[in-house]
């Protein structure tokens, strides 16, 4: 028999692990007060953006709003939901990242993919006569 | 009695059975996670629709035109606030002090109802002057999107009710508990989501 | 709405007499003859006095054995309603050329297309790769069940819910005419103003439900529940890919439930996703469902690559050859199949930037598919192959499947596409896979898990019967296909012009005479089997098994393993024989497990209500079966009392009459 590769961790096999699951997901008031500054910090500086016209390009100030977001999206993450390498031996923490990869792909691709088609098919469309101007 | 489930070769003896009973651990909180991230799924469509429709506006209002930022504001800070307050239930949980949980999740919970009522009186506001779902595309994958939500942060509400009258009756049983932190990640996710809601539906949809 | 006084509009919503399809004699016909038949089975089921046992032993069974075994046989019933239409089609095709309209009018071929399609992929290839995952994995990892039994039974359910709506279609209003994914506009409440697109989305979303359940279920099942010692690297091959199916069905079935959702608003509250006007854009429609869709063939088809693996090494006495490379290969498609979606649509205009990326993917993915072809072959190499049914359906697999992934690599040259898109090469294409990949693994493992389910095996006469009509029926009914695709002929079509087609569509009809017999050979199989079923009789092992569920009785008991197996390598089994294991007839302990439920039967029949009533507009009752869904699920949750025990008694009396044949066992060690 062949040795399993050391690439693979074996989780969840044993069975001590997983009684101290629910203790693992508390937090302390630390750091949901952390968290909450943290996230009250991030929502204020895009609304301000925003309703203040601070930054005269809609670009850049879009690219910062979005910026931030994935920023508070991971302070949500770590402070909240408590995220880390250790619940569920790490299956969360697996979960999670091949569904944050699959979600880039569905909102990447479906953008990049529908932008053409708009662009190729729809000759009507603002984006085509955008595409036009811009060819 | 323990030799027949031992193994008789003599160089390496092998233990086929294990022969006290085990206890399987629960999978309710990695089962509810993957619910989640299921979910992740669910608004990741709705956000690619709004992506590709959200400058369809066949004419009617726009983002600019309808999104009333400050009333948003008030939202997100109420959803905010619930997602630190359970977070409190969660603590006082720990402590197992039943009274200052119930507190805290009816607190959460009122939170949560201000927000679906103020999306609800947006929602009216809207479909009154004309920019209902049926107007545009970009409307319509505004409603989908941000009803959704709604959805299921009314669902987070039933779901929390439900669970203070277990709670009430039955204290912290094992099962309580990990309803309580099934809940609990569900209304934290609600607020994740709302991040990309307000960002990119909202503050995003002004600029486009 | 009908013109009749408001009341009967607010008791009926659009349901009238005129809904039921009086002037159709095919279904007037087909109506009487499952009437009939329904009405035969009840009496039956009546006069023998088996309601009892059918409810209390297997509806509300959260036993994953039981639901495993009911997902068999709804597919089974299903596989014979959609061949049903396929019979259908390729019969009116074969006649339908110049002035002869052949039998079906064009509305209803196209309810006839667009039900086998939807029927053969949700209710007839995911129920029984649902059937297997829940049958055998369970018992692979050794576990004593899932991780969720009740969840379990109301899946099953949720599949049956979708069912029952489909089937209605049937005899009360019409179906869908839209295709198996339907698509918009025509999909849309302005071109289908009728219920049929209505009966196609709430079927499949509480089907679709069921099956998102059931992934989360696996997931959860094979990560938390794996026998001490049984890491994921010495995990059985179909364990894995039922693990990395359940992972592909948690993250792309909402998708489907999300696409599913935006078109029902398009056409209950009239919002602009999909339409012409107001913005709407119908190709985010096609984007969307293709994004479920094409990891949807890879969730039909990875477990039945784990099935192959499993019988492979079994039937050539060797172990898996490669086995890490299968694991890994098996990863990379889960990821690789998010990748390649649009390879359904090169033709409808993304330019040439991306369909090279998509056609790049798509000839990517059989990089591992073709690894693990190789993987068999190699398995079989030296080994001393016994062509037993389950090894000649595999052998069937190997050919039909190479073929149909070589013209899948055609399909996925984009230019090529331009020409073959939407053509009859794509349908015989899709069906070389599904056929060869999907359905000839069903059989496969049929039989080679029925002994392990029942006790006894299945006929060898009539499974080879089987598998010769169905292997050359198939190449007659789809090699014609390939030739038409090539010559330019699309799909869907009911009525042909040009005569010199004709002999291509004749053969192909007879391929599928052929493949009736084939499936009418299966019936066969199963009736003679049982009959025989005392000459047939099995121990624990019939086939030389490797893995852990052939340890256990044919039957096994309700609690499956007495004693939790300790897993020390690979193929468990093999090894557990290797070193002379002697299972324990003493010292047994009481057993903990789930007791059966009725919530998930009555969860699933309101959820079947609502969704009849929001078909025909009846608002009152959607209303009313959605709040009783939401209530009888609360109640279900002040339900403590879910346990019960085994006691040891019970369990010493199961070891002791068992089926454990002493010949069989430890036979090939």
């Amino acid at each position: 028999m062949s040795h399993p590769s050391p690439s693979v961790h074996d989780h969840g096999t044993s069975h001590d692990a997983g009684h101290d699951t629910m203790h693992a997901g508390h937090g302390s008031l630390r750091s949901y007060l952390t968290g909450f500054v943290l996230a009250a910090v991030l929502t204020i500086i895009p609304f301000w953006l925003v309703m203040g016209h601070v930054i005269a390009s809609p670009q850049t100030t879009i690219l910062i709003v979005l910026g931030l977001a994935a920023v508070q999206i991971v302070v949500h993450m770590i402070y909240f939901l408590h995220l880390d390498t250790k619940s569920e031996n790490g299956w969360n923490m697996l979960a999670f990242m091949f569904t944050l990869v699959l979600v880039v792909i569905v909102l990447g691709a479906s953008v990049w993919v529908m932008y053409n088609e708009n662009a190729n098919m729809m000759p009507m469309s603002p984006q085509y006569i955008h595409h036009k101007q811009g060819a | 009695m323990n030799t027949v489930a031992i193994d008789t070769a003599p160089a390496e003896p092998r233990k086929f059975l294990c022969l006290e009973e085990a206890h399987p651990h629960n999978g309710t909180l990695l089962g509810f996670w993957l619910y989640l991230m299921s979910d992740c799924f669910i608004f990741a469509s709705l956000f690619a629709c709004n992506a590709v429709l959200g400058t369809s506006y066949a004419g009617g209002p726009t983002g600019h035109d309808v999104f009333d930022l400050p009333g948003l504001a008030v939202n997100t800070a109420l959803l905010l606030i619930s997602s630190v307050t359970f977070g409190f239930a969660m603590l006082e949980m720990a402590r197992q002090r039943k009274r200052a949980v119930l507190v805290w999740l009816a607190v959460s919970g009122l939170l949560a109802a201000a927000f679906v009522g103020l999306e609800i009186h947006e929602f009216v506001t809207m479909i009154a002057a004309g920019a209902g779902p049926d107007r545009s595309a970009f409307l319509s994958s505004f409603f989908a999107l941000v009803g959704t939500h709604g959805l299921h942060v009314s669902v987070g509400i039933l779901w929390l009710i439900v669970l203070m009258f277990q709670l009430g009756k039955h204290g912290f049983t094992e099962a309580n508990r990990r309803r309580l932190f099934c809940l609990s990640m569900f209304w934290h996710f609600l607020d994740l989501v709302w991040i990309g809601v307000f960002s990119y539906v909202y503050l995003v949809g002004v600029l486009r | 709405m009908p013109d009749r006084p408001a009341i009967w509009n607010f008791l009926l919503g659009r349901l009238s007499l005129s809904s039921l399809p009086l002037d159709n004699t095919i279904l007037v016909w087909t109506f009487v003859v499952v009437a009939l038949g329904g009405a035969a089975l009840l009496a039956t089921i009546t006069y023998y006095r088996k309601w009892g046992y059918l409810w209390h032993e297997w509806f509300t069974s959260v036993d994953h054995k039981r639901l495993g075994v009911m997902y068999m046989v709804l597919g089974t019933v299903m596989l014979l309603r959609g061949f049903a239409d396929a019979i259908m089609m390729r019969s009116q095709q074969a006649v339908a050329f110049g002035s002869n309209m052949g039998y079906l009018p064009p509305h209803h071929y196209d309810q006839i297309f667009t039900a086998h399609g939807a029927i053969m992929i949700f209710f007839v290839a995911m129920p029984y790769i649902a059937g297997f995952m829940n049958f055998v994995m369970p018992l692979q990892i050794g576990a004593r069940d899932v991780a969720f039994p009740f969840l379990n039974n109301f899946s099953f359910w949720l599949t049956v819910a979708g069912v029952v709506l489909f089937m209605t279609s049937l005899f009360i209003g019409d179906f869908s005419h839209a295709g198996w994914l339907g698509m918009p506009p025509v999909s849309e409440l302005k071109q289908s103003p009728g219920p049929g697109v209505d009966y196609y989305i709430w079927g499949l979303q509480l089907s679709g439900l069921g099956t998102l359940l059931t992934g989360i279920n696996f997931v959860v099942t094979v990560v938390k529940m794996r026998a001490p010692g049984m890491t994921l690297m010495k995990m059985p091959m179909f364990s894995w890919t039922t693990l990395c199916t359940s992972g592909l069905i948690v993250v792309t079935f909402p998708i489907l439930t999300a696409t599913l959702f935006l078109l029902s608003l398009d056409r209950y509250l009239g919002t602009h996703f999909f339409t012409n006007g107001f913005g709407g854009n119908v190709m985010m429609y096609v984007n969307l469902i293709w994004v479920w869709g094409h990891p949807e063939v890879y969730i039909l088809i990875l477990p039945m690559f784990g099935l192959y693996s499993e019988i492979v090494p079994t039937f050539s006495g060797k172990r898996l050859f490669g086995y890490s490379s299968m694991v890994y290969a098996t990863a990379s498609i889960m990821i690789l199949s998010y990748l390649v979606w649009l390879h359904h649509f090169f033709t409808m205009g993304s330019g040439a930037d991306v369909n090279s990326f998509f056609a790049l993917t798509t000839m990517l993915i059989s990089i591992p598919t073709g690894a693990k072809i190789f993987n068999w072959l190699f398995t079989m190499y030296r080994g001393r192959v016994r062509f037993d049914v389950p090894m000649l359906w595999t052998m069937g697999f190997l050919f039909t499947f190479t073929i149909g992934g070589m013209t899948g690599v055609m399909l996925s040259v984009a230019p090529a596409d331009f020409l073959l898109h939407n053509s009859l090469f794509l349908v015989a294409h899709f069906h070389n896979v599904i056929i060869g990949g999907v359905v000839f693994g069903v059989f496969a493992g049929i039989n080679y898990w029925f002994p392990k389910a029942f006790g006894f095996r299945l006929d060898e006469f009539w499974g080879k019967m089987s598998f010769w009509f169905w292997q050359i029926g198939f190449w007659v009914a789809f090699g014609p296909l390939y030739v038409l695709g090539l010559m330019g002929v699309t799909r869907r079509l009911s009525h042909f012009t040009d005569p010199s087609l004709q002999i291509w569509f004749i053969i192909a009809a007879f391929g599928a005479f052929l493949i009736l017999l084939g499936i009418l050979s299966f019936v066969m199989q199963i009736y003679v089997s049982i009959r025989r079923r005392d000459q047939l009789a099995v121990g624990n092992d019939p086939w030389g098994g490797r893995t852990l569920e052939w340890s256990t009785s044919s039957p096994p008991p309700p609690y499956n393993f007495a004693f939790i197996p300790m897993v020390h390598e690979r193929d468990a089994w093999t090894d557990m024989k290797k070193h002379g294991y002697q299972r324990p007839l003493e010292g047994f302990n009481a057993i903990h497990m789930p007791k059966n439920t009725g919530t998930g039967v009555v969860l699933a029949a309101l959820g079947t209500v609502f969704g009849f009533a929001m078909v025909w507009y009846i608002w009152w009752l959607a209303v009313v079966s959605f709040v009783a869904l939401i209530a009888v699920a609360i109640v279900h949750t002040f339900n403590y009392d879910r346990d019960g025990h085994i006691s040891a008694e019970e369990v010493s009396q199961f070891e002791h009459t068992g089926n454990w044949e002493p010949k069989a066992q430890g036979a090939t060690a």
